[in-house]
C-alpha cells in the first residue's frame, strides 16, 4: 500500500487551527516557489484560491480540490483492487458527512471511470426518535439525488427491540456495546438481503486511528491486527472495504462546498462512548501535528503481531447461524439478555458491585463458561 | 462517525478487561477498598495477606498514592510483595549474574531510587551470602551509579545543582557497603571531550532541532548514548533503568502516534540487548503511583530539582495517560500488556553466554519461566538516531520514489520519525547537524553510506540521474 502522506489534503476549515498548525508545519514543508502570490490556485492557476493544504501551504481552488480528492480516492480504489466490474456493491449510509461524501464520490468516480459497479445505498434504522429518524430521512433524500436504490433495515424488525427501547431497560451505559453489535449484523443481513458482493463504508483516517488507539487501550491484539486494513472481513459473510482509509478527515470540507445534503449531529445516546476518549485525544493531538493521524495507521499497519494471534476460529452461532467465534454471535448473547431483562448479560466480567449478578449469568446461560472464555486459538 | 463501533464481528471477548465493559466512561471509583481485579472491598482493614497488621490504608492515613494496595496489604506484605516483583523479573530474565558490574541509572526520581534500593538490597544479599559461604566460589556483582547532567540544555541555577548533585551523593553514600561509585555525566561529554567544545556542540545540535517533541525525544537518545558511555569506559556489563509501568503506558502510545510501531517491541522488553551493554528494565511491572508510595512508606529520598514535565506530543499523552488511569487504575497494564504482546526482537533477550554451562542454564530458565526461545533474526539496520529497528523496504524499486530526496546515506539509514521530528529538512543543515552529532551515533553512518552505495549500484538502472536530487 502506498503511503499517500505527500498527497494529503487539507483538513477541516478550521479558521483557528491554522495558526496553531503554522509553526509546527511551516518548519516541516520544503520551501516552493510561490510565484503567482496568495491569491490564484497554485494547480491550475486559473481560478481563485478558496482552501490552503496545511501540509505545503498550497491554496488551491474548489474543483482542483474535487479533482484532487476524488482522483485520490479513484487511485486508492484501483491500486487496492477494491471492485471487479459486474459487482452489487452496498453503501452503508447513516445520513452523517461521511457516508453521504461516500455516496456521492462512489457514484461519480463509478461513472467517470466505468467500474462498471451496481450500486445501493443500506441505511440502518435503530429506531432512535429525534436521531435517526432524521437522518434516514437525509437518506431518503439522497437516494433520489444521486438516484441509487435504498434499502433500509431496522432493528425493529430484525431483533424486535429499538435503541429507544433498549436504552430504556439498560440505561447509558453499555449501550454503544449494543448498537454496535447490532449495526454490524443488520448491515451484513442487509446486504444479503440485497444480494450485494460488497460492502463500503465511510470510515475515514480518522476513525481508523481512533480505532488503534482503542484497541491498544482496551488490549485487543487481535483487532489491532486487523483493524488497519482497507477490506475486512473476507472470509466473513461480506467482505467490506473503507475507500476514505487513509483520506484525513476532509468529508466535512468536501460535502461543505460541493454543499452536500448531509445530517450532522451527534448520536443522542453517545456521550459515554469510550471512543469519546480517543477522539478527544486525536483532536488534540492533530492540533500539535496533523500528519500524526496517518502516522498512528502507519503504526498500526507495523506493529509486528504474530499471526497466531490474528484470527479466532470461525464459526456459526447455534442460534441464528450468523459467523461466530463463540456458541452464540454476541447480538444473540445480547439478545438473550435483553429478553430476559438481564441487561448485563454478555457484558464483560462484572466488576465489585456486581458479584451476584455474574453469579446470575453464569447460571442462567445456556452455553457454558461463556463469561470465562477466551477467543478459540489466541494466545492470551 | 458517531460511535460507530461495528467491529465485533465474533463473539470475540478481547483480553480481561472486556472489551464491551469499556464502552462507556466510567466515573472515578472510591478509593478505598477498590482493586483493578475485581472488588474484595477489604472492610476488616486488615492485610488480606497476613491478615495481622492492619493495612496501610489505616496504619498511613495520609498516604494517598498507591491504588488498591493501600486497602488490601500492610506495608510490609506490601514490600515484600512489591520486591518479589523486581526479584521475579531479574531472575526469569537473567537480568545480573554474579560477574556483572551493574549500572544504574539515576534520575532522581522515585522509579530510580527504588531500582537503585532493589539493586543495592540484592547485592548485600550476595555480600551476605558470600560471606557466609565456606568456598566463596560465586563472586558479588558490583554496582555503579550514573546521573546525567542535562544542565546545558535545562539550565539549573549553580545553588540547585550543587545541592541536588550532594543529595545524590549523600543517597548513594548510604547505600553502603558494599561502596558503590558514583558518575555525574554531562550529555556533552559525548559530543567531545573537550567540555567547553562538547557543550557548544550539544548547544547547537539541540538547536538545530525545532520540533519539540523531536528535540526531547533527541535528548533522551543523548541520555542513552551518556549511559553507554560511562558504562563502556567504566568496565560496567548491564545497564539498569527505572522504567516502570505507566513510563511504558506513555511510551506505547508515544511510539503508535509517532509512527514507530515495527519497532515499538524492542523498547518495551525487561531485556533490550541492541546496545553495546546491554539495558535491563527490572521495574517493568511496577506502577508508579505503586513506586510512590513504596518511597514514602521506606521513607526513601528523591531528588526532584531536575525533574522536568513533558511537553509537545509526549506531554499530552502523558496527560492523556493519566486520564485514563484515574477513570480505569489497570489502563497503563492494559497498555503495556497488549504492547507486550507484540513480537520482540532477536536483542530482546541477554545474549547467551559461549559456553555449554551457559547455554544449559538458558535453557532450564526458558523452560522454568514458560519464555519461548527466541528465533527471529536481527534485523538489518538501526536508525542512526534513535536506534531503532529498521523496517526493510518492500522492495528496492520503492527505493527510488522515496529515495529521491537524499542528498546523502542519512535519510535512508533513519527512521521516519526521526527524519520528520529531529533531522533538520534542507540538506546543508542536515549535513552540519550530522557533523555534530556525537562520534559513537555518526560512526555508524559511515558503514551506512557504504551500504548507501552499493544500494545505489543495485538501483543504477531505476535511477533517472546521476545525482541524488535529479538534476
Amino acid at each position: 500500500m502506498r503511503f499517500l502522506l505527500g498527497n494529503s489534503l487539507a483538513p477541516e476549515n478550521r479558521a483557528a487551527n491554522y495558526s496553531t498548525m503554522a509553526s509546527e508545519v511551516v518548519a516541516a514543508t520544503a520551501p516552493k516557489p510561490r510565484g503567482g502570490g496568495g491569491r490564484f490556485c497554485t494547480i491550475c492557476n486559473e481560478r481563485r484560491a478558496a482552501l490552503k493544504r496545511p501540509k505545503t501551504l498550497e491554496q488551491i481552488c474548489k474543483e482542483c480540490f474535487y479533482e484532487v480528492f476524488e482522483d485520490e480516492i479513484h487511485r486508492v480504489i484501483v491500486d487496492n483492487h477494491l471492485f471487479k466490474p459486474g459487482e452489487r456493491i452496498a453503501i452503508g449510509a447513516s445520513g452523517g458527512k461521511d457516508s453521504t461524501v461516500l455516496a456521492y464520490v462512489m457514484s461519480e468516480l463509478n461513472r467517470r471511470h466505468g467500474y462498471g459497479l451496481d450500486l445501493f445505498l443500506l441505511s440502518i434504522d435503530e429506531g432512535i426518535t429525534g436521531y435517526r429518524d432524521d437522518s434516514l430521512e437525509t437518506v431518503k433524500r439522497n437516494e433520489i439525488q444521486y438516484g441509487l436504490p435504498l434499502k433500509v433495515v431496522s432493528y425493529k424488525e430484525l431483533y424486535g427491540w429499538t435503541m429507544d427501547e433498549i436504552v430504556k431497560l439498560i440505561g447509558l451505559k453499555n449501550n454503544c456495546t449494543f448498537c454496535g453489535v447490532f449495526r454490524r449484523q443488520a448491515l451484513d443481513r442487509g446486504a444479503a438481503l440485497l444480494k450485494v458482493d460488497k460492502l463500503v463504508t465511510g470510515h475515514n483516517a480518522d476513525d481508523i486511528a481512533e480505532t488503534v488507539l482503542l484497541n491498544i487501550l482496551r488490549g485487543d491484539i487481535a483487532r489491532l491486527s486487523r483493524c488497519t486494513s482497507i477490506t475486512t472481513g473476507e472470509d466473513g459473510p461480506i467482505p467490506r472495504c473503507k475507500p476514505f482509509n487513509w483520506a484525513l478527515n476532509l468529508l466535512f470540507t468536501y460535502a461543505y462546498f460541493k454543499r452536500l445534503d448531509y445530517f450532522s449531529t451527534e448520536c443522542i445516546y453517545s456521550p459515554n462512548a469510550y471512543r469519546g476518549f480517543a477522539r478527544e485525544f486525536i483532536k488534540d493531538l492533530e492540533r500539535i501535528r496533523p500528519r500524526a493521524i496517518l502516522d498512528i495507521i502507519k503504526s498500526g499497519e507495523d506493529f509486528r503481531i504474530s499471526t497466531f494471534t490474528k484470527m479466532p476460529e470461525q464459526g456459526n452461532c447455534e442460534r441464528c447461524g450468523y459467523i461466530s467465534s463463540q456458541k452464540w454471535c454476541k447480538a444473540c448473547v445480547l439478545l438473550e439478555g435483553l429478553n430476559r431483562g438481564l441487561p448485563k448479560l454478555g457484558i464483560g466480567r462484572s466488576r465489585g458491585l456486581n458479584n451476584e449478578r455474574n453469579k446470575d449469568t453464569k447460571e442462567t446461560n445456556g452455553t457454558k463458561a461463556l463469561q470465562s472464555k477466551q477467543c478459540g486459538t489466541l494466545d492470551f | 462517525m458517531a460511535c460507530n463501533s461495528a467491529n465485533c464481528q465474533s463473539g470475540c471477548y478481547g483480553d480481561e478487561h472486556s472489551v464491551k465493559e469499556d464502552d462507556e466512561k466510567r466515573l472515578p471509583l472510591p478509593e478505598y477498598g477498590v482493586s483493578p481485579r475485581g472488588g474484595d472491598s477489604n472492610s476488616g482493614g486488615l492485610c488480606i495477606k497476613c491478615k495481622v497488621n492492619e493495612t496501610i490504608a489505616a496504619t498511613h492515613p495520609a498516604v494517598t498514592e498507591g491504588g488498591g494496595d493501600r486497602g488490601r496489604y500492610c506495608a510490609d506484605c506490601f514490600r515484600s510483595n512489591f520486591f518479589g516483583k523486581f526479584r521475579f523479573a531479574v531472575t526469569s530474565n537473567a537480568m545480573i549474574s554474579s560477574s556483572d558490574n551493574v549500572l544504574v541509572a539515576f534520575s532522581g526520581g522515585p522509579s530510580s531510587r527504588v531500582a537503585l534500593q532493589f539493586v543495592h538490597e540484592m547485592q548485600l544479599k550476595a555480600q551476605k551470602n558470600f560471606d557466609a559461604s565456606r568456598d566463596r566460589q560465586l563472586p558479588v556483582f558490583g554496582v555503579g551509579v550514573a546521573y546525567i547532567d542535562e544542565s546545558t540544555i535545562y539550565p539549573v541555577s549553580s545553588h540547585d545543582f550543587d545541592g541536588a548533585i550532594h543529595q545524590m551523593e549523600l543517597i548513594v553514600a548510604s547505600l553502603a557497603p558494599p561502596a558503590k561509585q558514583f558518575f555525574v555525566v554531562p550529555t556533552e561529554s559525548i559530543c567531545s571531550h573537550d567540555f567547553a567544545a562538547g557543550r557548544d556542540r550539544l548547544t547547537e545540535l539541540v538547536g538545530a532541532v525545532s520540533d519539540i517533541t523531536g528535540k526531547e525525544d533527541l535528548l533522551a537518545h543523548l541520555r542513552m548514548q551518556s549511559l553507554q558511555k560511562v558504562a563502556l569506559e567504566n568496565g560496567y556489563t548491564k545497564v539498569v533503568l527505572g522504567t516502570c509501568t505507566s513510563r511504558i503506558a506513555c511510551h506505547v502510545l508515544e511510539a503508535t502516534v509517532k509512527g514507530q510501531g515495527f519497532s515499538l517491541a524492542a523498547d518495551i522488553q525487561y531485556v533490550d540487548a541492541r546496545w553495546k551493554i546491554p539495558v535491563v528494565l527490572p521495574l517493568r511491572d511496577c506502577l508508579s503511583e505503586e513506586l510512590n508510595m513504596f518511597c514514602i512508606l521506606d521513607s526513601l529520598k528523591t531528588v526532584e530539582a531536575f525533574q522536568q514535565p513533558r511537553s509537545g506530543i509526549n506531554g499530552l499523552i502523558s496527560s492523556f495517560v493519566k486520564l485514563l488511569q484515574e477513570e480505569n487504575p489497570s489502563r497503563e497494564s492494559t497498555i503495556v500488556r497488549t504492547a507486550g504482546k507484540l513480537t520482540p526482537f532477536s536483542f530482546n533477550r541477554i545474549p547467551e553466554v559461549g559456553d555449554n554451562d551457559g547455554h544449559l542454564a538458558t535453557k532450564r530458565r526458558q523452560k522454568k519461566y514458560n519464555l519461548k526461545p527466541n528465533e527471529s533474526l536481527p534485523p538489518e539496520s538501526y536508525c542512526l538516531i534513535c536506534n531503532s529497528p529498521l523496517k526493510k523496504p518492500k522492495s528496492t524499486n520503492s527505493n527510488c520514489f522515496h529515495d529521491g530526496k537524499t542528498s546523502s546515506g542519512i535519510y535512508a539509514s533513519t527512521c521516519s520519525s526521526c527524519q520528520y521530528q529531529i533531522l533538520p529538512k534542507d540538506p546543508t543543515s542536515l549535513e552540519n547537524f550530522f557533523s555534530l552529532v556525537p562520534q559513537s551515533i555518526s560512526a555508524l553512518a559511515k558503514d551506512s553510506r557504504d551500504n548507501q552505495k552499493l544500494l545505489r549500484d543495485q538501483i543504477q538502472d531505476c535511477l533517472l540521474s546521476d545525482s541524488d536530487d535529479g538534476t
